[in-house]
């Protein structure tokens, strides 16, 4: 039986404002299953990051419901929501957004102080993830003095600290060059290997596909198809039912 | 399945690893408050410049209030007396005139006193050595063992007021009066005086100079009767209650006000501070410190806070709560008003120090010190609430548009 991490159903959201309603999300159920990698992909506009933030629970969505590692988000409070992605939800943004006044280590020691780390534990699990994505030789280097693979390997390890039970990547290659977007997509692929943690990676680039388990193609707020690893290429092309 | 270079299997966090000594302690909160505020120097001297005038005008002016009810209240607090015997309408002290010279008498007769003494207070032109002249407040009382007026003399003594026309007078307003030294002559209302005893610091808050003697002299001096005064303070005997005192001597003296010590420090604390205004511009200059430290402290916590913002958002899409942020924005404005209040007392006590000798009493006490503490704190977090609505509207998302 599959171990889903993250079941989102029928996710629909509705943003109303005086020209009309807006409806990015029309119904999108995703699944997320431990020890996997999954590629969203589709085009601007689509609907991905509004999925993605609902994923993360930073949206709420109007309606249909979402259980992350088991635990519901229907009728959580906005610090509720806080507290479920503190503790489940790891995330790998696209600009890094590392805190520049911090070094490496302790960008990763914030998100472990976040998620209760004891001062004691938390620079040895802190070294320990910079370990993991082969960075611990930049512990103590501000991030303005890395380079922008170091950054999202940081960022990665920042997201990896605590063992939370989903990875969300939005756009992770899409401000490096070729060898560093290859180098962070493969880290990515290796962090989802953990039969504990499930890995979502939201991307344009089609060069990612080798090192996806699962993609879901997005188009105007639905899914438009799914796909596993044998079957990407033509599931890219083809515009087919889930 | 694709292949990378480096792959390696990934350590997974949980697994023991190696303790690095010298590793930081500090708590993230007020580590993440330190560099955020250290990071822009710029931004940190203008806040620490704005909290340091605030502290260094509020100080001056509070200090300058302090120095200003010391001098008011200087003859309160050196003269012994429950009661005083005062003219009716009698706004202060130093706004003396002459009761009608059966005081003494009525008091003494009174059940329930230990003791009178009286005092004779006027206005009087005293003519310098060398020409010219300047008004002086002469303030005459029974010098006798264990007088308490004048104090502070630093030349002479109390006790050489009982010579014919001596008077003593302060340091302070020696160029004032055009003297130089004690044993200069002046006259005071025509007639000659000798300086014979020279106190140091009692100046008068409204910068008459203050000129001693004895009580018959200054009755001579002022031109009034033997049995006149202005004044006449009353020892009530031990065990006898002030209000039943205050009451019997009212009724025998319809004409006089009776007030108690405190009463009548007070009636001439409030006369000199508000009723004139002086207070009042003191207070106001103080606030308007507040209100100037305040405001550029809200502005630049503000600027930093938006200068943060995208890591306070990704703080917050990494779940942070709203709590946490608003802890390190509430310590970078801590840490502001610590720094800015160390440096600003420390730049206070300097001009406190510069105007010791001048006609400025500046008084910096423990109490003065801590309200200005709790100010600058005070400020500072009230400052920081500006800086917490920003954040607290951050909505998470933004994390994913940049």
């Amino acid at each position: 039986m599959t171990n889903y991490m993250l079941e989102a159903r029928d996710i629909t959201k509705v943003y109303h404002s005086e020209a009309g309603d807006i409806m990015p999300l029309k119904g999108v159920s995703v699944e997320l299953a431990a020890g996997e990698l999954t590629l969203l992909m589709g085009p601007s506009g689509s609907g991905k990051t509004t999925l993605l933030s609902i994923l993360g629970c930073i949206l709420s969505p109007t309606s249909g419901s979402l259980q992350i590692a088991g635990y519901s988000t229907n009728g959580l409070s906005a610090e509720g929501m806080a507290d479920l992605r503190r503790r489940h939800v790891g995330f790998v943004f696209q600009s890094y957004n590392l805190v520049p006044t911090l070094t490496a280590l302790e960008n990763v020691m914030l998100a472990l102080d976040l998620r209760g780390a004891s001062r004691a534990e938390a620079p040895d699990l802190a070294w320990e993830a910079l370990a993991a994505v082969r960075l611990s030789h930049r512990a103590n280097v501000m991030p303005s003095k890395l380079s922008g693979g170091e950054k999202q390997r940081v960022s990665i390890a920042r997201a990896l600290a605590g063992a939370p039970s989903v990875i969300l990547a939005d756009e992770p290659t899409a401000a490096l060059d070729s060898e560093n977007g290859q180098a962070v997509m493969a880290l990515l692929s290796e962090v989802a290997k953990d039969t504990r943690r499930a890995v979502l990676v939201v991307t344009h680039d089609h060069r990612t596909l080798k090192y996806g388990d699962r993609m879901i193609r997005i188009e105007d707020g639905r899914i438009a198809s799914r796909a596993r690893r044998r079957s990407m290429s033509d599931a890219m092309l083809a515009p087919a039912a889930a | 399945m694709h292949t990378t270079a480096d792959a390696a299997p990934i350590a997974l966090p949980g697994r023991p690893a190696p303790a690095r000594k010298g590793m930081m302690r500090l708590p993230m909160i007020p580590k993440l408050a330190y560099r955020n505020l250290f990071h822009d120097r710029l931004g940190l001297v203008v806040t620490i410049v704005g909290i340091v005038f605030s502290v260094v005008l509020v100080a001056v002016q509070f200090g300058l209030y302090l120095g200003s009810e010391n001098r008011i209240a200087a003859m309160f607090d050196h003269a012994e007396g429950d009661l005083w015997v005062v003219p009716l309408g009698t706004k202060s002290f130093d706004d003396p005139a002459m009761l009608s010279g059966r005081e003494r008498h009525s008091v003494l007769s009174t059940p329930g006193v230990a003791s009178v003494q009286e005092l004779a207070v006027g206005f009087v032109n005293w003519r310098k050595p060398k020409g010219g002249s300047t008004a002086a407040l002469l303030v005459g009382s029974e010098i006798r063992e264990g007088s308490t007026l004048p104090w502070n003399v630093a030349e002479g003594s109390a006790s050489a007021l009982a010579a014919p026309s001596a008077v003593a007078v302060d340091s302070t307003y020696f160029q004032e009066l055009g003297i130089t030294r004690m044993g200069d002559r002046a006259e005071i209302n025509n007639m000659d005086v000798t300086v014979q005893a020279v106190t140091k610091g009692i100046r008068s808050f409204t910068t008459l100079p203050y000129v001693f003697t004895t009580l018959s002299t200054a009755r001579t001096l002022l031109g009034a009767p033997a049995d006149q005064s202005s004044y006449t303070l009353v020892k009530a005997a031990s065990g006898t209650s002030i209000e039943d005192l205050r009451a019997a001597i009212a009724k025998r003296l319809p004409d006089a006000e009776i007030l108690t010590h405190a009463e009548f420090r007070k009636r001439s604390l409030d006369y000199w501070l508000f009723e004139t205004g002086a207070g009042a511009a003191l207070i106001a200059g103080a606030l308007l410190g507040i209100i100037v430290g305040m405001v550029i402290v809200a502005q630049t916590l503000y600027a930093s806070t938006k200068d943060h913002l995208n890591e306070f958002a990704t703080l917050r899409a990494l779940g942070a709560s709203a709590g946490y942020i608003n802890k390190v924005i509430l310590i970078q404005a801590m840490l502001s008003a610590m720094i800015g209040y160390v440096l600003g007392m420390a730049l206070s006590l300097a001009v406190i120090w510069a105007a010791e000798d001048s006609t400025l009493l500046i008084v910096m006490t423990p109490n003065l010190a801590l309200m200005l503490l709790a100010l600058t704190v005070g400020m500072c977090v009230l400052a920081a609430i500006c800086a917490i609505f920003k954040v607290i509207r951050i909505d998470p998302a933004v994390v994913f548009s940049r």
